[in-house]
């Protein structure tokens, strides 16, 4: 083997420009396949961390049918203190979930005493909410960073469109689940930014407000939103969640609980999606480069080459031999390639890691673009390389192997 | 029983339609140990014996035995084996490999056809150096040597696998008179020194005088047989 590699590197020596030309085609893929999903993975964590740090978090747990009809924020299909316990023993079983938060959503009336207007109230308790959604507090613009009981959070848009500012009076009224009106005003503590513009119309309240509103006699809670301590664990943690939970069934033995990831319950999550078809077919267009470009210089080298190869035959070498020579040729072309492309992508991946380039998305402005590539990225885009380039040398080695001596003896 | 024995041998070419006789019955048997020549005209037939002979190529119809082998019936694998277990070659235009050096040249058969061990493939590659006269250009590239050194570099590499039989078409035909004459003589000491039977097809008066038979070959047919024992004058 060492022999066949000799020859086959001594070959790729003699034809040193076009070497280095295929090489450099190689190497350039290699590079922008690594930048290229260096800084989309970074760009999508930094969008996918705003959503779900701002206001979503990692995974949701609600009674079944809730997410079905969760544009009318409906009131009776919430968790109560019974299903709220076996969430919760089921939550502290697993270790890799950092915090927890409660919420009651419903739909309202908002009034300025001269105005009303609709308004989505989520019901919070704000130690856990800060806890498990740790961007909120970035999100308001003005006013206070906490929030009390009598105190409201309303957003932007509303504030402006109502004429509300910080320290103003407001009543929220409500439909309870029985279907009686209740009101309750409210001191505004502070506006808030919505995360993907200022078209957003939720608001903040605390829990007991809520239930005060809702005239509820026990928390029933509309979700539970969680937040995990490592954010690659979500699959796992929403399996082992989906196991504990789905035992839990109602009389007619229908699941009693359902378990989202963010990815169900945002549309941002088509667009990381998006990134990542992206990030295929770039992924695509290196492997046609690579193929193209080995497949290439090797019909080439086979066609030059042909009396040395008849010469090879004639002399004894086995077909075997004479195409491992050849596959040898562009395995070791692509390795070369692969390596050098991977050291450039790293390096250009460092610089612009110091180079603390920012960007905007919606209202968010200066998000540091921290380009990471891992270890397992890398040597994937390097095998995928590698196994192209050995793939790519096959027809031609093939070839050369099958190639009867006589003729090859003949060719001028 | 000779080293090769050829009965009733054919060989057409097609050439599209038309179908052309390159051999046409030839019969002959040649003992080990010989020093025997090939001659005639241009598309008499000599190359394509010499080809069958080395098992490049198979005849069209007839028995061709070489070191008691039948190798008519041998598949592409199995003659390619074979050739590189029995055979050696001397081409006219020597076909190193230029990317490998004297050293390597000549060494390359013992590794990639017979896999003979490091000790014993230096061995007989520094040998065979030294009686080539070469020793001090093994580490230069085919580049880098004459035409002469060249040759015998190819002779060289055709005996390192001390095959019993070495096939050498028009093996002086790109060499001046003094390296030729160096080159024939080369060839013939190897042969008394080893007993390796060395069949050449050739135009050349100089090699047609060292060779100790001679068959004439005419529009594919043997015309003429001499035993000259090596000092014919043609």
């Amino acid at each position: 083997m060492y022999n066949l590699f000799k020859i086959a590197i001594r070959n790729l020596l003699r034809y040193r420009r076009r070497t280095l030309l295929t090489a450099s085609l190689i190497m350039v893929g290699v590079v922008f396949v690594l930048v290229f999903m260096a800084v989309t993975g970074s760009i999508k964590s930094l969008l996918i961390g705003q959503i779900t740090d701002s206001m979503l978090g990692h995974l949701q747990i609600h009674k079944k049918g809730y997410v079905a009809s969760i544009d009318n924020l409906p009131l009776t299909i919430t968790l109560t203190p019974k299903a709220m316990q076996k969430i919760d023993k089921a939550i502290k079983d697993i270790p890799e979930i950092e915090a927890y938060s409660t919420r009651i959503k419903f739909g309202g009336l908002f009034s300025n005493f001269v105005e009303t207007t609709n308004i989505r109230l989520n019901g919070i308790v704000p130690e856990l909410e800060l806890k498990t959604v740790p961007l909120l507090p970035a999100r308001i613009i003005k006013g206070e960073k906490t929030l009390k009981k009598g105190d409201i959070l309303i957003p932007e848009l509303l504030a402006k469109g109502m004429k509300v500012t910080v320290g103003d009076t407001v009543v929220v009224i409500a439909t309870n689940k029985d279907g009686s009106v209740n009101g309750k005003p409210f001191r505004v503590s502070g506006i808030l930014e919505s995360v993907t513009g200022p078209g957003g119309r939720d608001g903040y309240i605390h829990i007991e407000d809520a239930m005060e509103v809702l005239r509820m006699d026990q928390m029933e809670v509309s979700e539970i939103v969680l937040r995990l301590k490592d954010f690659a664990t979500l699959q796992d943690v929403y399996e082992s969640l989906m196991n504990t939970l789905s035992q839990e069934k109602n009389e007619a033995g229908k699941p009693v609980f359902e378990v989202h990831t963010w990815e169900k319950l945002s549309p941002f999550y088509n667009i990381a999606r998006m990134i990542d078809i992206m990030t295929l077919f770039i992924k695509i267009m290196l492997i046609a480069m690579v193929l193209v470009s080995i497949m290439n210089v090797m019909i080439m080298a086979v066609y030059e080459r042909m009396r040395e190869i008849g010469t090879i035959s004639a002399i004894g070498t086995m077909p075997g031999k004479i195409l491992s020579m050849f596959v040898l040729e562009g395995l070791s072309l692509g390795i070369f390639g692969a390596f050098i492309g991977d050291a450039i992508g790293c390096i250009i991946i460092y610089i612009l890691n110091i180079s603390h380039i920012t960007f905007n998305f919606g209202r968010q402005t200066g998000l540091l673009l921290a380009p990471h590539i891992g270890v397992a990225d890398i040597l994937m885009v390097s095998v995928t390389v590698i196994v192209v380039s050995v793939a790519a040398s096959l027809q031609p080695a093939f070839k050369a192997s099958r190639m009867e001596p006589i003729d090859a003896l003949r060719h001028v | 029983m000779g080293l090769i024995t050829a009965h009733n041998i054919y060989k057409d070419y097609q050439v599209g339609e038309v179908s052309l006789r390159a051999l046409n019955d030839l019969n002959f048997e040649i003992e080990p140990a010989s020093f025997l020549s090939f001659v005639g005209p241009s598309g008499s037939g000599k190359t394509t014996l010499l080809n069958l002979i080395g098992c490049l190529d198979t005849p069209t119809e007839g028995k061709l035995t070489v070191a008691g082998t039948d190798v008519v019936s041998l598949d592409r694998k199995q003659r390619a084996a074979f050739r590189g277990k029995h055979m050696g070659f001397v081409f006219q235009d020597f076909n190193l490999i230029p990317v490998l050096t004297v050293y390597e040249n000549i060494e390359y058969p013992l590794i990639m056809v017979q896999n003979v061990p490091l000790e014993e493939r230096k061995r007989r590659v520094l040998s065979l150096l030294e009686s080539v006269e070469m020793t001090e250009q093994k580490d230069k590239y085919p580049d880098q040597i004459s035409g002469g050194q060249k040759q015998r570099v190819a002779v060289a590499r055709a005996l390192v696998t001390e095959p019993e039989l070495v096939l050498a078409d028009e093996p002086t035909a790109n060499l001046d008179s003094k390296t030729a004459y160096m080159i024939i003589e080369l060839m013939k000491e190897m042969q008394r020194k080893s007993g390796t039977t060395f069949i050449f097809s050739t135009h050349d008066q100089r090699i047609v005088g060292a060779a100790e038979i001679i068959y004439t070959l005419e529009d594919g047919m043997i015309t003429d047989r001499k035993d000259t024992g090596g000092n014919a004058h043609v």
